[in-house]
């Protein structure tokens, strides 16, 4: 602020502000003071500034673009035409199956054999191969006398020498012998397993499907496994056989016709035929099909250059019907021939005939990532169990392969803030729903629910407070007794000091349970009080001098105070007689019976009131500040005009002090927006949009405390969280420096009056 | 300013359109909303107060019977808790057999207590229904370790399995040994805490140690002295553990000696030992001096004691104790770092747009949701700071994390962030206050600019200072949103000081007030029966802000006295 100026010499006979050559304590020290306030204070507020950046630190992985990285192409290794091919959880081998029944494991930074094996065929071929379980590597293989093979792909990691080595094998968990299934060679494969049974599903030439179920049961004391066949069914689909899907569960079964681009939908019963549901149009030739992860969604590869999503969903009349859900254009609109899907998530990746290959997610509708992977036509496309590999043949056996580092592909600007046709729900919603014991989960990540909840919240809390605020803060700052003003102001003001953690205990434990048993009495004392107040202001003016002399001016506040308890103790005194005459004696089973407006006892309203409460000292505080500090010739010089109190005080005062009251009113809603531990407690925290007063909600800010403790560490989930803080500050630092910005601007206007 | 003006106008104002012409409806409506915001504050002190304290008070019990018409009378031994008017149709809603002659019933909500016979403390009661009442002075209400309290009368006292006392004698027989029982259980505690913690305190060092060595890639042929010198050590720790369990054992069996056998209302028999009571007394026929000993004795009990049966039953003293621990810790990062952000901002930067724009900011920060600073406490300090730290330092216990997990020192530094912007703009605000002359006087006397601050502004404005802290405090000791991300917990096993080295576990987790609150209020089995104990909690907690408000605000007025006095 002020420069350190030289003194004169005479005191000391020395300059204390120039150093000389001499060691001078006074002058270290005041530079030590400078330097140590400086480093200080700018380290502190370079700190505070930490906390924005941290926020965007966190959030800024969610938006950035995902990355592949090549790895070097190869000829595919081993012989014979790749029916399967698949990486391992690591990344570093990856295997194949050919139609020879030959089972190459190779590196997949260099395409050498690191491992092969020959399935025992006995001069059979192999015509195609399912996965029996992906998460345990359990394969079966369909061969050319209609019998089954089933195998699994082992890796067993050891440690020689510190040194990771993954030894791959192939094992033969259900016995080294093939099954028979079929008497001639079963296309289309599909190993389905139910506990100890298995059903068994394929097609024929003449295109009919053959189902089978085997049981399996182990002796106990020799340990020997015995198949019998339980069931077995052949049935003529309503379109040709080309490709099969069937769901994990057994509950549903898709027959696709390639050539005519039909889908026909089928519910499984057990043993029975299997019924028809509908047949639908895809639109174009089909060229592939999928089930993706968690096994209720099927893709659809289309020869027009689309992919599209499909679950089993159900009509208004609670009927089943397949849904298309969602379709994803290929670049180019190139033909697709492959498909693969990741093992956890819902993403997937299409190889087109021009080699190119595209990665998608199927929840947030995103293209992540395209590239020309291969010269020709991509045959084979896959991801290994982690997802971070991505592995393309092309049909003149290249081999490429990619790392893959895509950590948050379920975040999209729609999946976000926009509607989203979920798995196994009926039609588009906004849903948060994070988490889920099971993996099959598919994680419902849309901020409008919460978004929506929160300004739910805050909107309620200011239609309570910002009345109640406001006129309080006119009537303290403009006619009330400055003795009483001493007194009521700071005791409003405590009211800021009280903490939010009591105000949500009372709201959720002692005002809903309240409410819910007095809501006529709350609606009465709604329409009542403001009623009764002028009222009374009427018979008081009509009251003796004498009487009306007692009260010395300004002190209508303390006058009504029992006037409000009357009201008050009345309103809810009648309430329950007029609740049993004119609703049944129970309000909110009336209001669920005529209107259908269900009623949560921890509600809107509740959270309305308490949050109301709480940022009530906020506005009033500053409010009454800009009230109060209008300058005082300007409403002195409207009342020596002849107008009346109140004529000046809408006339003069409040237009001069409204940007003050915005601002009052403003930093109200900040807290109101941000409030966490009153809505924690007085919603039911349901993540609903219901824009009901007696409903629950839940805020942004209650989401975080709930869940941020359980969410993994940098996970799509952990960085949304903090999507929601960065919003939640930035949206109150901003109607703050609004708000202080229109305050500077007031003061200035004041001084200058 | 205008209160005189009001009753310039009401000569001609008494019709009711000359009434509503003036303004003065609207002048009454402003009137009644600062009188409404008024009750509320004084409403909700008055409810925390009256809903927390008389849960202390030892109530009459009531002996009757519960006849619900068409069923076998149930013999009741209650505490009436409250009772309220209910509809008719509610209570048919809820499950009643009632006819519609009758509007509404008096419902009462009773402690029935005897949870382990019973299934649970509280039940609701049509009044009506409770007959043949009376206060029998022999009914004992017993506050046990476990179930809640029990409703009942003694039937025997019992020592080593013979009865030593019945009937009328009991009572008297009884007191001694709940005495001796109580010294007993003080004992065992007093083993557990201060003998069996630096055990396992110690063996734990040990196994570390062990692992560090390891780690070091010291096997037990480089390196056999120090794994000779950990097995000595464990060897010792293991001795001095068998000496105080064998010395706890006996302890216990010497708890087990007396029993109660106890009759309950409905004529079930139990037999309890007096190592399970906490406390005993028969309400009905104490006085009101003897009511008002046992009153404060609960109170006491209710601060300074652990709590029991998941928080629902005892006393708070940890939370209090981690509440005051975590504020202090923070008082000592937040007031150093908000001074000096102060001064750099007043005395240091240069005023221009680029300071006032900082100092904005630095005064909406404390606009941000609180829940946003336990997001960056939680990230940056516990995952960030606390693995790091663990990694350089406390490798040896990994994968189990010691600074990287929530603990108190996270949460203190979480709130001192939180709180920053409060020191610094009252410390601005006391800056700012002193007069330029001041200074002047000060550096024109030859003092640099560091003794000017030192010695003349920084006494000027301690008490500024010392606003902004009380402030703070007041605003950490209630806030519980970010301490949930970034230390608290239901139920601390530890205190996060004690007498084992090094006294002060700046990682330990802790409990707190606030959160108290809330966890017992909302996920606790037994909202019925903690009810009573969280207001009681939040009353204690609305006690201390406001006093600590109350503090501040005078520090304050008495502040601007002081300069308004130098400045004139």
């Amino acid at each position: 602020m002020s420069e350190t100026t030289t003194p004169p010499a005479v005191f000391t006979g020395q300059s204390i502000t120039k150093a000389g050559t001499a060691f001078q304590p006074r002058v270290f020290k005041d530079n030590a003071a400078r330097w140590v306030v400086w480093v200080g204070g700018l380290g502190v507020i370079a700190a505070l500034l930490l906390i924005f950046f941290y926020l965007v630190s966190e959030v800024a992985p969610l938006f950035a673009p995902a990355d592949f990285k090549s790895r070097p192409t190869y000829a595919v290794p081993g012989q014979g035409k790749t029916l399967y091919a698949t990486v391992e959880e690591q990344g570093q081998i990856a295997m194949r199956v050919s139609d020879t029944g030959a089972v190459t494991f190779f590196d997949l930074n260099s395409g050498a054999v690191r491992h092969a094996q020959q399935l025992a065929l006995n001069g059979l071929t192999v015509v195609d191969v399912t996965e029996v379980s992906a998460e345990r590597g359990e394969l079966a293989a369909s061969l050319s006398d209609g019998s089954i093979l089933q195998f699994s792909h082992n890796y067993d990691i050891s440690y020689p020498n510190d040194k990771q080595l993954i030894t791959p094998s192939v094992r033969f968990p259900k016995g080294e012998a093939a099954t028979a299934f079929m008497p001639e060679a079963a296309q289309n494969l599909v190993v389905r397993e139910n506990g100890d049974s298995q059903m068994l599903f394929g097609v024929d030439a003449a295109k009919s499907i053959h189902i089978k179920t085997f049981s399996r049961s182990e002796n106990a004391i020799t340990g020997e496994t015995t198949v019998e066949v339980a069931g077995e069914l052949n049935f003529k689909p309503a379109v040709a056989a080309d490709l099969l899907l069937v769901e994990p569960l057994l509950a549903w079964l898709y027959v696709i016709d390639q050539k005519a681009g039909k889908i026909a939908f089928y519910k499984l019963d057990g043993a029975a035929e299997p019924k028809l549901v509908e047949v639908k149009e895809a639109g174009s030739e089909i060229s592939a099909a999928q089930y993706l992860s968690g096994g209720i969604s099927i893709i659809v590869a289309q020869t027009n250059g689309k992919v599209s999503q499909w679950f089993p969903a159900r009509d208004k009349a609670g009927e089943p019907y397949l849904a298309r859900v969602r379709e994803f254009d290929l670049p180019g609109d190139a033909k697709p021939t492959a498909l693969g899907v990741e093992l956890r998530r819902r993403g997937f990746a299409v190889g087109d005939e021009t080699g190119r290959v595209s990665v998608y997610y199927a929840t947030s509708k995103r293209l992540i990532h395209s590239e020309k992977a291969l010269d020709t036509a991509v045959s084979q496309v896959t991801f290994n169990p982690r997802a971070q590999v991505l592995y393309t043949e092309s049909v003149d056996g290249k081999v490429h392969a990619y790392d893959v580092h895509n950590e948050h592909p379920e975040v999209s600007f729609a999946a976000l803030w926009g509607k989203v046709w979920y798995e196994s729900y009926d039609e588009q919603q906004w849903l948060w729903q994070s988490s889920s014991a099971s993996s099959d989960f598919e994680p419902k990540f849309s901020l409008s629910p919460l978004a929506f909840g929160t300004l739910k919240g805050a909107f309620y809390a200011m239609i309570f407070a910002i009345p109640l605020a406001v006129l309080g803060a006119i009537f303290v700052a403009n006619f009330m007794s400055p003795e009483l003003r001493q007194v009521v102001k700071p005791t409003v003001e405590l009211l800021a000091a009280l903490p939010s953690v009591i105000l949500g205990f009372l709201a959720g434990l002692w005002l809903a349970p309240f409410i819910e048993s007095n809501l006529p009495g709350m609606f009465l004392l709604l329409i009542l009080l403001p009623v009764s107040v002028p009222l009374f202001g009427y018979l008081w003016l009509n009251m003796p001098a004498r009487v009306r002399y007692l009260m010395p001016a300004g002190w209508e506040g303390a006058l009504l105070v029992p006037v409000i308890a009357l009201v008050t103790w009345f309103c809810f005194g009648v309430a329950k007689p007029i609740e049993a005459v004119a609703f049944g004696g129970n309000m909110q089973a009336w209001m669920d019976s005529t209107f259908g407006i269900k009623y949560d006892q921890r509600n809107a309203l509740v959270v309305g009131i308490a949050m109301g409460i709480a940022v009530i000292p906020t506005i009033f505080s500053i409010a009454e500040d800009a009230i109060f500090s209008v300058p005082k010739q300007l409403s002195l010089g409207s009342l020596a005009l002849g107008a009346s109190p109140w004529q000046t005080l809408v006339g003069v005062v409040m237009p001069t002090a409204s940007p003050g009251i915005f601002s009052a009113i403003m930093i109200g809603l900040g807290r109101a927006v941000g409030e966490t531990m009153i809505v924690l407690m007085a919603t039911g925290n349901t993540p609903v949009t219901d824009i009901s007063l007696f409903s629950g909600m839940r805020t942004l800010s209650a989401n975080v405390a709930v869940e941020m403790p359980e969410s993994e560490v940098g996970s799509t989930h952990f960085r949304l969280l903090f999507l929601a803080g960065l919003v939640l500050f930035i949206f109150t630092f901003f109607f703050n420096t609004l708000a202080e910005v229109v305050r500077a601007r007031l003061r200035k206007k004041y001084e200058s009056i | 300013m205008t209160t005189t003006t009001l009753d310039l106008t009401a000569k001609n104002t008494q019709t009711v359109s000359a009434y509503v012409k003036s303004g003065q409806p609207y002048v009454w409506l402003t009137a009644a909303a600062i009188s409404v915001c008024f009750i509320i504050t004084v409403a909700l002190l008055f409810l925390t107060a009256a809903r927390g304290m008389p849960h202390f008070w030892p109530a009459d019990v009531l002996k009757a019977e519960y006849a619900e018409p068409g069923q076998a009378a149930i013999p009741l031994l209650v505490e009436l808790v409250s009772e309220e008017e209910v509809s008719t149709a509610r209570l048919k809603s809820a499950g009643a057999k009632l006819d519609d002659s009758v509007p509404f019933h008096t419902r009462d909500l009773v402690k029935v207590a005897n949870r382990d016979l019973l299934g649970a403390d509280f039940r609701y009661l049509l009044d009506e229904w409770i007959v043949n009442r009376s206060y029998p002075e022999d009914v004992v209400v017993l506050e046990r370790a476990e179930w809640g309290n029990f409703h009942g009368f003694i039937a025997e006292v019992k020592q080593d399995g013979k009865i030593v006392a019945s009937g009328a004698e009991a009572w008297a027989a009884y007191q001694p040994l709940q005495v001796r029982a109580n010294q007993l259980r003080e004992k065992l505690h007093a083993i557990e805490d201060g003998d069996i913690g630096p055990i396992n305190a110690g063996l734990e060092k040990v196994r570390l140690d062990g692992r560090r060595l390891a780690l070091e890639g010291k096997t037990k042929e480089s390196a056999p002295e120090a794994y000779a010198a950990l097995d000595i050590r464990k060897a010792e720790f293991d001795a001095r553990y068998e000496k105080v369990r064998i010395e706890l054992a006996a302890l216990k069996a010497e708890m087990k000696r007396d029993a109660l056998v106890l009759k309950a209302v409905d004529g079930t028999v139990k037999e309890l030992d007096l190592s399970q009571i906490i406390r005993a007394y028969r309400p009905n026929e104490m006085g009101l001096l003897a009511k008002i000993g046992t009153y404060f004795s609960k109170l006491w009990e209710f601060v300074a004691a652990d709590p029991r049966e998941a928080n629902t039953e005892g006393g708070i003293f940890p939370a209090i104790f981690g509440t005051v621990m975590m504020v202090m810790l923070m008082s000592v990062f937040v007031t150093p770092f908000g001074i000096l952000a102060a001064l750099y901002l007043r005395e240091y930067a240069k005023q221009g747009p680029v300071t006032q724009m900082i100092r904005i900011a630095v005064n909406n920060l404390a606009g941000v949701p609180s829940i946003v600073y336990g997001m960056f406490g939680l990230g940056f300090f516990v995952y960030f700071m606390g693995g790091n730290i663990d990694r350089l330092f406390y490798e040896e216990s990994l994968p189990a994390p010691t600074f990287g997990t929530p603990g108190i020192l996270w949460a203190s530094l979480t709130l001192a962030i939180l709180t920053l912007p409060v020191v610094i703009v009252a410390t601005e605000e006391g800056l700012a206050r002193i007069p330029r002359s001041i200074r002047e006087a000060s550096l024109s006397l030859g003092a640099t600019k560091a003794e000017t601050l030192w010695k003349i502004v920084l006494p000027m404005a301690s008490p500024a200072m010392m606003t902004g802290l009380i402030l703070a405090i007041a605003r950490a000791a209630g806030e519980v949103a970010p301490l949930m991300l970034v230390g608290v917990v239901k139920l601390a096993p530890s205190l996060p000081l004690d007498s084992i080295f090094p006294f002060v576990h700046l990682e330990r987790k802790f409990m707190h007030l606030g959160f108290h609150i809330y966890d017992v209020g909302f996920q606790s089995p037994n909202v019925e029966a903690a009810r009573p104990l969280v207001y009681a909690t939040s009353f204690l907690l609305v006690l201390v802000i406001i006093l600590l408000n109350i503090s501040a605000i005078r520090i304050r007025n008495r502040l601007r006295e002081k300069y308004k006095a130098l400045e004139g």
